[in-house]
């Protein structure tokens, strides 16, 4: 589950890992009374007014600014409230934005150099543990770095049976080239970072950029934090975080029957059981000329509810010319699938793209049987290959 | 011969009382895999299938001698169904259960590293050798014995190659679902291994996904010791990036875990990679000569 930068840092705050000051405002009268009050506080007179959206790369789209009065704090919020933010990292229409972080200025002048540092916390699949991966070279996008200076990015393992060691957290504030203050505020950054890593039971946390101030202070200014879905039931604090609105609309409702739904721009739909099975399904409908308009996992379970449920959300997309659905039924009876579909096409009414059925395993003939005399629209299939087959013919 | 598990595997079954335990038990006992008991804590003494329930994972080991475990219990105690498992000096561990946290198998794979068990799973099907013992919840008459191991991070997409197989006359020795999740207990190159070194498997089919090195691993460790045929399908070149495929570790990350990327190693490995699911069994008929 994804986090907004607000949320990231209120979890980042709790586990003692300094974040700059700031509130989150929904309008921009209460921008303004944000900026009045992180003034009181921290005696910062300028502010950055940021979106908050589910995407990075928000700068680029102006979804960031700067505010050197609290008048132009007012005014940014006003632009950026209710725009939609486009980013390398959103659709073409952008995201809307809802709600902007303001918080006290970090970047301000002072006895010594500021700088930008990457960090992110994340698992090493291959090693089976979780890792810090940090670079000098922050405020930029690290896949570039990775590409450029490839010296330049260290990476720190943690033993999962005694956690983050202080000689770790030494090193990497040694190998970042900080000294003094910089060095001891570093050193308890990381110790912080990764305790709330682990208390939250993260999958990914990227700190982009950690900012050294001109005052050898260190902040997490940015945040990106994705907690782990499995774990969520051990934390309810944070699944109350979750921003629907957020979310593709059509998957949301997918999660409400069940399904498992990936929206893509393809033209022919598919329905099948099993993750595996259905990234296979998608990779055939390409390779019979087609190309896949979701992803869509209907579990181990199929039935008449689940399957009229991602009927309904495939014939939304204009662009769907068929759809194809593959079932492998083991433990699910496929002619229990198979009434599962034709009641869900008389129920459903006006299907008026053609339906391709492909069942397989348990009781596969009876189910074919089934489907053709039910005398609807639908062609079946048994082997995969046939299946792909009728795909192509669809097109033509 | 086959690996894992055969005829003479004594099956212990966690979470044997619960519906999904049951149901699944049952169907392991009917398919005639030697299912010696069940554990489900405060249920000890009771008879559940006409076999014994015990308190404990190590009561049921001393009771009846059982080395296979398999698991059926929710997410949130499934970490500590494992390592009860290793600790009872169980050999082989199947877990089938979905969903659980990240941070709980990377402990457990800790735990277990000085344990003398393998883990499969978690995210599973199991573990099957045909005739021999069904360890799982795969159906059982798509199979038939035979030549070929399977390693799958699918469920129903491992069925699909075991169908294509069985229907080309070719069958399997043994069938392993590694799971679908960021850290598996055996890595693909593990599963490969063993049937490398199982005297009856003549070839091996490899069915991987996006997302993670594991596919790569194996690859390497074929080109450099490999001595059968292997038959690869790499699921996910349609797939989007950053987007997670139903598995929790099918997510496109970096460039090395696109379906692309992985098919061009395997290929330069002298794996025999098929583009599409529809050809895993031709494939390996037309390479075995039969």
């Amino acid at each position: 589950m994804n986090l907004h930068e607000y949320q990231g840092k209120s979890i980042l705050r709790k586990y003692g890992v300094q974040v700059p000051e700031g509130m989150v405002a929904n309008t921009p009268d209460e921008a303004y009374e944000a900026a009045r009050a992180i003034q009181e506080k921290t005696g910062s007179d300028k502010w950055a007014v940021k979106a908050q959206i589910h995407a990075g790369g928000r700068g680029k789209g102006g979804g960031v600014k700067i505010a050197k009065s609290l008048d132009e704090v007012r005014t940014y919020a006003e632009e950026i409230i209710g725009m939609h933010l486009v980013t390398p990292q959103t659709k073409a229409e952008g995201k809307l934005v809802k709600k902007v972080l303001v918080e006290q200025n970090i970047y301000y002048d002072g006895p010594s150099e500021i700088s930008e540092i990457y960090m992110s916390i994340l698992l090493n699949r291959d090693r089976g543990r979780y890792m810090i991966m940090y670079s000098p070279r922050g405020g930029m996008n690290i896949e570039q770095v990775a590409e450029e200076t490839p010296d330049q990015i260290f990476t720190e393992e943690i033993d999962p049976r005694i956690g983050i060691q202080a000689f770790q957290c030494r090193k990497v504030a040694f190998n970042l080239g900080l000294s003094g203050d910089a060095f001891k505020s570093m050193v308890k950054f990381v110790n912080a970072l990764y305790k709330a890593f682990e208390g939250s039971d993260a999958s990914l946390f990227e700190i982009n950029p950690v900012f050294k101030t001109s005052d050898d202070k260190i902040y997490a200014a940015d945040s990106k934090v994705v907690i782990d879905n499995n774990s969520l039931f051990r934390h309810p604090d944070i699944l109350e975080m979750r921003d629907l609105s957020e979310e593709d609309p059509n998957e949301v409702e997918a999660s409400k029957y069940d399904l498992n739904y990936v929206q893509l721009d393809g033209n022919v739909g598919c329905m099948v059981n099993g993750a595996g099975l259905a990234m296979a399904t998608m990779d055939i409908i390409k390779l019979s000329g087609g190309d896949p308009a979701n992803f869509l996992d209907v579990g181990g379970t199929a039935n008449a509810e689940n399957v009229e449920g991602g009927f309904r959300i495939i014939l939304k997309d204009p662009n769907v010319k068929g759809i194809l659905l593959n079932i492998f039924g083991g433990i699910v009876r496929c002619d229990r699938v198979a009434q599962g579909v034709v009641d869900a096409y008389k129920n459903i009414g006006d299907i008026n793209v053609p339906i391709i059925v492909r069942l397989q395993g348990t009781n596969a003939e009876k189910a074919k049987e089934l489907i053709d005399q039910s005398g609807l629209k639908v062609h079946s299939a048994i082997r995969l290959q046939d299946a792909a087959d009728l795909v192509t013919q669809l097109l033509k | 011969m086959s690996v894992l598990v055969n005829k003479g595997s004594k099956i212990v079954v966690q979470g044997f009382t619960g519906s999904e335990g049951t149901f699944h038990a049952t169907q392991m006992i009917e398919y005639g895999t030697n299912v010696v008991g069940g554990v489900t804590p405060g249920k000890g003494g009771q008879t559940h299938l006409d076999r014994p329930v015990f308190n404990t994972v190590s009561d049921a080991v001393k009771q009846t001698g059982a080395d296979v475990s398999v698991i059926f219990v929710p997410p949130a105690f499934a970490a500590d169904a494992v390592m009860e498992a290793a600790d009872a000096g169980i050999r082989v561990i199947v877990c089938i259960t979905e969903g659980i946290p990240t941070t709980d198998m990377v402990k457990v794979k800790e735990y277990l590293k000085d344990k003398e068990c393998r883990l499969i799973g978690p995210n599973c099907p199991g573990v099957i050798t045909p005739e021999g013992a069904k360890v799982g919840i795969m159906p059982g008459f798509i199979h038939e014995p035979g030549c070929v191991g399977i390693v799958s991070r699918s469920g129903t997409l491992t069925y699909e190659a075991v169908d294509q197989l069985t229907k080309t006359g070719l069958g399997q020795t043994t069938a392993i679902g590694v799971g679908g999740d960021p850290v598996p207990g055996t890595s693909i190159k593990e599963a490969v291994e063993l049937f490398m070194n199982d005297p009856e498997t003549e070839g091996v089919v490899m069915i991987g996904e996006i997302g993670g090195n594991m596919e790569a691993e194996a690859a390497y460790w074929i080109k450099d010791n490999g001595t059968k045929p292997v038959v690869s399908f790499i699921a996910g070149a349609t797939a989007p990036k950053g987007r997670t495929m139903g598995h929790a570790g099918a997510i496109i990350g970096g460039k090395a875990d696109t379906a692309d990327a992985k098919k061009a190693i395997l290929r330069e490995c002298g794996i025999h990679v098929v583009d599409s699911p529809a050809d895993i069994g031709s494939k390996m008929a037309e390479l075995l000569n039969k």
